[in-house]
């Protein structure tokens, strides 16, 4: 029994028309999986750094949309995250720093750090409530958070549509 | 300057910046985008009538 040199392939060859078989086989696998590599370039034919709609879409809700010329989407996208982080806010909501004690306080901060300059913003300014002392707080606490788990959603939709994953 | 809307106008408002998110990114035209922002929006505010009447029965 023969078998390949190729460490990255590791086929065992029975014989010389399996063995050729095998190899159309592969090679047609290849030139499948290229055609579909070459199909998802085409769909995102825009040049310039990929990963850029993800991080202004980070930074700055919708941005990423906007940067791909979907300005209806990115105006959408920018008011709802925006005004409910903002709400968030007013509401007296917490924004939660950087820590390494309780694992709810963690998610949290993971949460809002999702808000982008928004957070970034927020806690520049001190605009967040330390402590949450009525139920409108609390709210206005998850407001922040979700907000910005929805900016880190909205983001990665911006970056599959530069990508050409999505229409 | 602070805002305290009540219990319900917090759902609402929670539910229709969601929905309008959700629409956008989870649906790829536009026809499908309105309508699943709109599905979801009722179905937030389904759920908090729902959740808030099973609580109601639950107390009593």
């Amino acid at each position: 029994m023969a078998r390949s040199w190729l460490p990255w392939a590791a086929v065992s060859v029975t014989g010389l028309a399996g063995n050729e078989a095998r190899r159309g086989a592969v090679y047609s696998n290849v030139m499948v999986a290229k055609a579909q590599v070459a199909g998802r370039g085409e769909a995102g034919t825009e040049s310039g750094f990929a990963y850029l709609p993800l991080i202004a879409g980070w930074l700055v809700p919708g941005a990423g949309h906007a940067l791909q010329k979907r300005w209806g989407r990115g105006a959408l996208l920018f008011i709802s995250i925006t005004s409910m982080f903002v709400l968030g806010l007013l509401m007296q909501g917490k924004l939660y720093a950087p820590n390494a004690g309780d694992v709810l306080d963690m998610l949290g901060f993971a949460g809002d750090l999702g808000g982008g300059l928004l957070y970034i913003l927020g806690r520049v300014f001190d605009l967040g409530h330390g402590a949450v002392q009525v139920a409108t707080a609390d709210y206005g606490t998850k407001f922040t958070v979700v907000a910005g788990l929805l900016n880190v959603i909205a983001a990665v939709d911006a970056h599959n549509i530069r990508v050409g994953r999505k229409a | 300057m602070t805002f305290a809307p009540s219990h319900f106008t917090a759902v609402l408002l929670f539910a229709s910046f969601a929905s309008v998110v959700f629409g956008i990114t989870q649906r790829s035209t536009t026809r499908a985008m309105v309508r699943y922002g709109l599905y979801c929006f009722a179905m937030f505010v389904a759920a908090v009538v729902a959740a808030s009447w099973l609580m109601y029965f639950i107390r009593r």
